[in-house]
């Protein structure tokens, strides 16, 4: 069982970015996104951390229009390592995010209020 | 939901509280209470009849203990659970079964919001959330406009398809005096609107207005002695498929294929016995969604299927005679006015957008990001 007078899942996930990794957990070989302190379905104590390689596919889009800003884009990700995740898709006119687009993890530096998290940009080939 | 026995219960009043923009200050508990006196008013009993009090309100964190210390009611029984626009009809269900037990006799469900007056975002606070904050989706339409753009890519659904749901839903709220929307709409107007969650502009979207509603539900037997023709409760299914859409495993089947099937069967009617559908439609997918996981058309064929007329006044199954949340009325969580459009269709009660020989309605709820489904089928006195 996770200690978490010691540590939360957020926290360690959160530890992962700021050395440039997207991480996630396995449980009796299954992968699953968010971190948690228990596994879910089985309730295991047995929570293993990984690394991901960072790449994935965009499994659905959208374009965020908001007032005084730039639209911009978010995106649910299909990592490949068995695990589906909220993102971002920079490095890309937001519309031409399309389902299918194979994507790959780099971190954004966040700023005082955000701390560094996952996005994406395009890695080439896909649909 | 097996245990509870069809038409054991019945709605027996049913009124909405003022809708629109109210008055400044006006309290959400304000509007739970003007709707409760006049859904008492709409059944003849009193105040001092309910024991079962059932609420939920984003703005107001302990909705039957605020409501039941602004009437100075002492209710026997009571329910809060929130779980989005869908609560309404959980607690439906809930209300059956503490009914049934004994557990209480009249059971008043009941809503209010004043979003509109004091802004969604004061309304409906976003729970803070590490994987999803820093993306800044605009909730929930992100989360459905993702659904939608899935949809799309999968059945080749269009965005005029879309739009034709919210033209539908327009074309019955003019026939609604209470509808919020005045105007005609087209296709084109929806498809040039402001942009807010590519694919969905402003006119896919759900009003934001104030309003809220109150029902009565007793027993079936007490229901006969009452003022109004009861609607019966005859079948109820509950379902929560995830809370947050990344976790929701396939974004064009909602968890309204397992709450249907769960209502059908208990009610013993399948989607060629409903007259009439009252479907939560906070965005224009979500119609779609419903009918293909309800049962009455194929899945995929949900945008072809609003196109062609067939939920608008004259086609062949009326879906949202009130307008919906689309443009009748949506004050947050809209769960509430959806049964109540769908009581009044089953009493006859509709006047110009009357379903003709409605026995028998669906109203179904969604809550969150598609995250729970709750189905309630309601029928007339042959229906039992």
């Amino acid at each position: 069982m996770a200690d978490l007078m010691k540590q939360s899942p957020y926290g360690v996930f959160l530890e992962h970015c700021k050395k440039g990794e997207l991480a996630y957990q396995v449980s009796d070989g299954k992968a699953f996104f968010y971190p948690r302190a228990v596994a879910p379905v089985t309730g295991s104590d047995k929570l293993e951390w990984r690394v991901s390689k960072g790449l994935g596919t965009v499994y659905s889009t959208t374009v965020v229009y908001t007032k005084d800003q730039p639209p911009h884009n978010v995106a649910l990700i299909d990592v490949d390592e068995g695990f589906r995740m909220m993102s971002r898709v920079e490095d890309i006119d937001p519309l031409q995010v399309k389902i299918g687009m194979r994507v790959k993890v780099k971190m954004h530096p966040g700023d005082e209020k955000q701390p560094t998290y996952p996005v994406f940009t395009p890695a080439g080939g896909g649909k | 939901m097996s245990g509870l026995k069809r038409g054991s219960v019945a709605v027996v009043g049913a009124a909405e509280s003022d809708l629109g923009q109210v008055a400044p200050h006006t309290s959400p508990v304000d509007l739970m209470a003007q709707a409760t006196m006049r859904a008492l008013d709409d059944c003849g009993l009193k105040l001092s009849d309910i024991d079962g009090v059932f609420s939920a309100a984003t703005q107001v964190r302990t909705a039957p203990m605020t409501l039941s210390e602004y009437l100075r009611i002492k209710p026997r029984y009571f329910d809060g659970t929130t779980i989005g626009g869908s609560s309404f009809m959980t607690h439906v269900a809930h209300a059956q079964a503490a009914i049934e037990h004994g557990l209480c006799d009249v059971a008043l469900i009941a809503y209010g919001s004043t979003q509109r007056s004091v802004s969604r975002a004061a309304a409906s606070p976003r729970e803070p959330n590490p994987y999803e904050n820093p993306y800044r989706p605009f909730m929930p339409a992100s989360a459905y406009a993702m659904a939608a753009a899935r949809h799309m890519h999968q059945y080749g659904t269009t965005r005029e398809q879309l739009a034709e749901v919210a033209v539908a839903a327009r074309k019955w709220a003019l026939l609604n005096p209470k509808a919020w929307e005045k105007e005609p709409l087209t296709v084109e107007q929806v498809l040039k609107a402001r942009m807010v969650s590519h694919p969905f502009t402003v006119r896919d979207c759900c009003l934001v207005v104030d309003g809220g509603g109150a029902i009565i539900l007793t027993s079936a037997a007490r229901a006969k002695s009452l003022k109004k023709k009861p609607a019966y409760v005859l079948g109820v299914g509950e379902s929560l498929s995830h809370a947050g859409i990344p976790s929701m495993p396939d974004l064009t089947v909602s968890a309204a294929a397992e709450s249907g099937p769960k209502a059908y069967k208990m009610a013993g009617l399948k989607p060629s016995d409903i007259n009439m559908l009252s479907l939560y439609d906070a965005f224009t997918i979500t119609p779609i969604l419903f009918l293909e996981d309800l049962g009455f058309c194929a899945k995929g064929e949900g945008g072809p299927f609003a196109a062609s007329g067939a939920i608008a006044p004259g086609g062949k199954l009326p879906v949202n005679t009130s307008g919906g949340g689309l443009s009748y009325c949506h004050p947050g969580m809209y769960g509430l006015l959806v049964i109540i459009e769908a009581v009044r269709q089953v009493r006859g009660e509709c006047d110009k957008r009357q379903v003709k020989n409605c026995e028998t309605a669906i109203a179904h709820g969604n809550g969150g990001v598609l995250s729970s489904q709750c189905t309630v089928i309601l029928g007339g006195a042959s229906t039992v």
